[in-house]
């Protein structure tokens, strides 16, 4: 059962000291002094021209952490995301090299990353007994398994020349990417926080089974969020594709972790049923900007990586004492 | 004491990237950076070229910038290659993870005013000025199946170990083996190509490709690896099997890592040329391109420290590409002299 400390958080009504004590606002003071130390160290960082165009860098693996938010606030994981990328995009830079036309085979693109994402609703809700890890975990490697029996090791693109537009192309100066970006997250915001499906998978991940004898179809809602997740998934294959020129089935190794870690360190609980879309959102853009900037003062990878993971470790531990996060979860 | 360990945890969690500043070293300079970026950390034969690369740079009085990533793919290098952007390098020099890949960052590059070369490991000829190549391409190739040739006494099956599936140099040199043995039929009669495994330079990848070879083929009579961390890792997996004299290796490998294989018999010879100096003559060559004494044409010459004079020439791609020399053959005669210079 959800505890008193708990519905304060979720409470829309509070005090102006506790409005300005969520863990968001920390989140755009860690952003602006990432933006602040950046600039101190490399002086090429803060121009208007690299702010707005570096995001291209990190903002493919972004449109993931829009649904594994939603992943994460009903308690679950899936760490199969980053092989649902993989194998998208080789079946749709193999589709195209075997006569598909370009429009089609993106649409197979997403296709296949939806169809994935399903799959894994699916299973999860068949085989309830079933861990959701296990499950995503099985599916991680069958998808990014089925890659490499299509490709090999080989890589396969030759894309037409316009598709580099969407990695790379700018509308009014401004990258196509984040423009994308931004939609997609006013989207998955407003489904969150303005309609009753976001009020069901938060629900859900506070007490699953209090959900469903209420009358909330908890398979549908599982089922949805992640056949989002996959969708996202084929989104940001497309994207990757085309700002790499090509594709490989080792494409995306790792990105479920990244994906996770902007999602944790946006203030979402894994425990479920807590977080904002504004918090996954500025955290995207410190770890992005973080890497970014230490990268421009030609700090080694290694450097980078103690970095960002100390991040994550110290921002857990913070919203575990700030909110006190003891409950138990329930499956239903 | 709980409210004080959060506040401590507040600020530590403020001050994390604050502790940037003080990894990152010195501020900024005016003077000329050139930049080089190897295919992955973790490989010391690309160390040993970064290392004559800095050599070249500083002897000039310029500041060099060594980066890697580390995984061997190309995303990894386009974000290095968007940072030097970023900070304005007079020159990038790479050794590229894939052949075409890059060429929409690294034509970026070239339209902020930055000279692009490539080094060891080719981008396409649209994405560069020109390729310093360390031994004609079709040199290394053959004479790579006609060590095979002689190692498996003309008769057998052998098999290649190569890096990554895209990198240029390696396609090239399994180019030129392939043709080499198309062109002479009667020569190769008997000698069998029956694999060509990607250990993608990676030190378990590429054991377990050599171990899956050994299991697929019992009858193997040579693996080939063009690639040091190939070659080492055949190796090891030869020596460790008892399999020395049965199976061979031959390939490219530096010295002081294959030492132990070529005085054990696991490796009866091998090539490669001196990575020291591949890095150097790049160093010379950025620096060349960034004054202007060279556009990349054909033809043009300049001059490159210890190294003497070198001529720029036509590509096999297509491009241009300046040659530091013949590859050089390391045998159980000549390793004791070798294997501690690199």
């Amino acid at each position: 059962m959800a505890d008193a400390q708990d519905l304060r958080r979720i409470e829309t009504k509070r005090s102006w000291k506790e409005f300005f004590f969520q863990w968001e606002w920390l989140l755009v003071l860690i952003l602006i002094l990432t933006v602040i130390i950046n600039s101190l160290i490399s002086p090429y960082f803060l121009s208007f021209y690299n702010l707005i165009n570096t995001p291209t860098s990190f903002l493919d693996k972004a449109f993931i952490v829009l649904p594994m938010m939603y992943v994460i606030i009903l308690g679950r994981i899936d760490i199969s995301v980053g092989s649902t990328v993989a194998l998208s995009a080789v079946l749709m830079a193999v589709s195209y090299n075997a006569g598909l036309p370009m429009p089609a085979a993106i649409v197979l693109c997403l296709l296949v990353g939806t169809l994935g994402g399903m799959i894994n609703g699916l299973l999860m809700v068949w085989f309830k007994e079933l861990s959701f890890v296990i499950v995503t975990l099985s599916t991680m490697i069958i998808y990014r398994g089925i890659a490499y029996i299509i490709l090999g090791d080989q890589a396969s693109g030759g894309f037409p020349e316009w598709y580099s537009f969407f990695g790379w192309g700018r509308i009014a100066g401004v990258p196509f990417m984040l423009i994308t970006f931004a939609i997609a997250t006013a989207i998955f915001g407003f489904l969150l926080h303005r309609t009753s499906f976001g009020r069901a998978v938060y629900g859900m991940g506070l007490n699953a089974t209090a959900c469903r004898y209420s009358g909330v179809n908890t398979d549908r809602v599982t089922i949805i969020v992640f056949t989002l997740a996959g969708l996202m998934a084929g989104v940001t294959a497309v994207f990757l594709s085309s700002r790499m020129g090509s594709t490989r089935p080792n494409v995306a190794i790792g990105y479920e972790l990244e994906v996770i870690a902007m999602v944790a360190l946006g203030g979402v609980s894994t425990n479920g049923g807590i977080g904002k879309i504004a918090g996954p959102l500025l955290a995207v853009f410190i770890i992005g900007y973080l890497s970014y900037g230490m990268g421009l003062a030609n700090l080694q990878a290694p450097i980078v990586l103690v970095v960002i993971g100390s991040l994550l470790i110290l921002s857990v531990l913070v919203m575990k004492i700030r909110f006190g996060l003891r409950r138990k979860k329930s499956t239903v | 004491m709980k409210k004080f360990t959060f506040f401590v945890l507040i600020i530590a969690l403020a001050l994390t990237p604050v502790t940037m500043v003080f990894a990152s070293g010195s501020g900024e300079s005016d003077v000329a950076r050139h930049a080089f970026i190897f295919k992955n950390t973790g490989n010391p034969y690309g160390d040993k070229q970064m290392e004559g690369f800095q050599e070249a740079i500083e002897e000039q009085g310029f500041e060099a910038i060594l980066r890697a990533p580390d995984q061997p793919t190309a995303e990894a290098q386009i974000q290095i290659i968007d940072q030097l952007i970023s900070q304005r390098v007079a020159s990038i020099s790479i050794t590229g993870n894939d052949f075409d890949a890059l060429e929409p960052a690294l034509t970026r590059a070239m339209d902020e005013g930055i000279v692009v070369l490539s080094a060891d490991s080719a981008v396409n000829p649209d994405s560069r000025m020109t390729h310093i190549n360390q031994a004609d391409s079709e040199m290394i190739g053959r004479t790579l199946i006609q060590a095979a040739y002689d190692m498996a006494d003309g008769a057998g099956e052998i098999a290649i170990l190569s890096a990554t599936s895209q990198a240029s140099n390696q396609n090239l040199w399994i180019e030129w083996m392939q043709t080499e043995l198309e062109e002479n039929p009667d020569k190769y009669a008997d000698l069998e190509l029956v694999r060509i495994a990607y250990g993608d330079d990676l030190r378990d990848k590429s054991v377990s490709e050599t171990e899956g070879l050994l299991q697929s083929f019992p009858d193997l009579e040579v693996i080939i690896a063009p690639t040091t961390v190939g070659i080492a890792a055949a190796g090891r997996v030869i020596t460790d099997r008892g399999l020395i004299g049965e199976v061979d290796v031959t390939g490219l490998g530096l010295p002081s890592e294959m030492a132990e294989y070529i005085e054990n018999g696991a490796c009866p010879y091998m090539f490669l040329w001196n990575p020291i100096d591949v890095g150097y003559l790049t160093g010379f060559a950025a620096t060349a391109a960034v004054d202007g004494d060279i556009t990349g044409a054909a033809g043009e010459t300049f001059s490159a420290g210890r190294l003497g004079e070198f001529e720029i020439v036509p590509a096999g791609d297509g491009g241009t590409e300046v040659l530091l020399g013949a590859p050089f053959r390391f045998d159980p005669d000549n390793i004791a002299e070798w294997k501690d210079v690199y």
